[in-house]
């Protein structure tokens, strides 16, 4: 069965999370700057009507697989890395933790004020301009914790654990 | 005073000096 927990487990893993940390990078790095640049001259709505739905998709659902394939890895090991009991599992567990905090991020802050901005659900243009700043903070955070969730998810096995912890 | 989330490397510097910290605890944890 470790073919399917582990081995499966851990491509599903690194696919998934591929799909959600690059959809992260595309928002931060280039669709924010893009839209700005785009209020200037009005183009924005294809953006905004095309692009950004679709993207979010991928993004919030690749989100939810990521974690379910880490915790399938994790298996029996589950609350070893979640609570810290056993210091083998200290790395991935900071790793796990700021994982988790990111899909909190995904599905209760930013998905549901991007579905105001897109329009998806009504709001009014207070409630829209609220809605943008929340998003923009979350989605900025989760750039942020991505940068120590990924050197600890890569730092946590085999060579690469001894070489980086000892 | 700003907030560094605001630009895109303020995100950056602030994800690697809160890398650099969490590695801290970490390998301290681990002695």
């Amino acid at each position: 069965m470790d073919i399917i927990q582990l081995g499966l487990g851990r491509w599903l893993h690194v696919l998934a999370g591929v799909m959600w940390i690059g959809l992260l990078y595309y928002f931060n790095f280039v669709q924010v700057d893009a839209l700005k640049a785009a209020a200037a001259d009005n183009t924005g709505a294809g953006i905004t009507k095309h692009v950004a739905p679709r993207a979010l998709f991928w993004f919030r659902w690749a989100a939810v697989v990521t974690f379910l394939a880490g915790a399938m890895i994790a298996g029996k090991h589950f609350f070893d890395v979640f609570l810290f009991l056993k210091p083998a599992y200290y790395p991935i567990g900071v790793g796990a933790w700021l994982g988790t905090i990111m899909l909190f991020n995904v599905w209760v802050l930013i998905w549901p004020n991007q579905k105001k901005i897109l329009g998806i659900v009504s709001a009014t243009d207070e409630e829209k301009a609220k809605a943008r700043r929340l998003a923009f903070l979350a989605s900025r955070t989760n750039t942020m914790l991505s940068i120590p969730m990924l050197f600890f998810m890569t730092a946590s096995g085999g060579v690469f654990r001894t070489a980086v912890f000892g | 005073m700003k907030n560094p989330l605001d630009s895109l490397w303020g995100t950056v510097i602030s994800g690697l000096i809160l890398t650099l910290i969490l590695y801290q605890i970490v390998k301290f944890a681990l002695q």
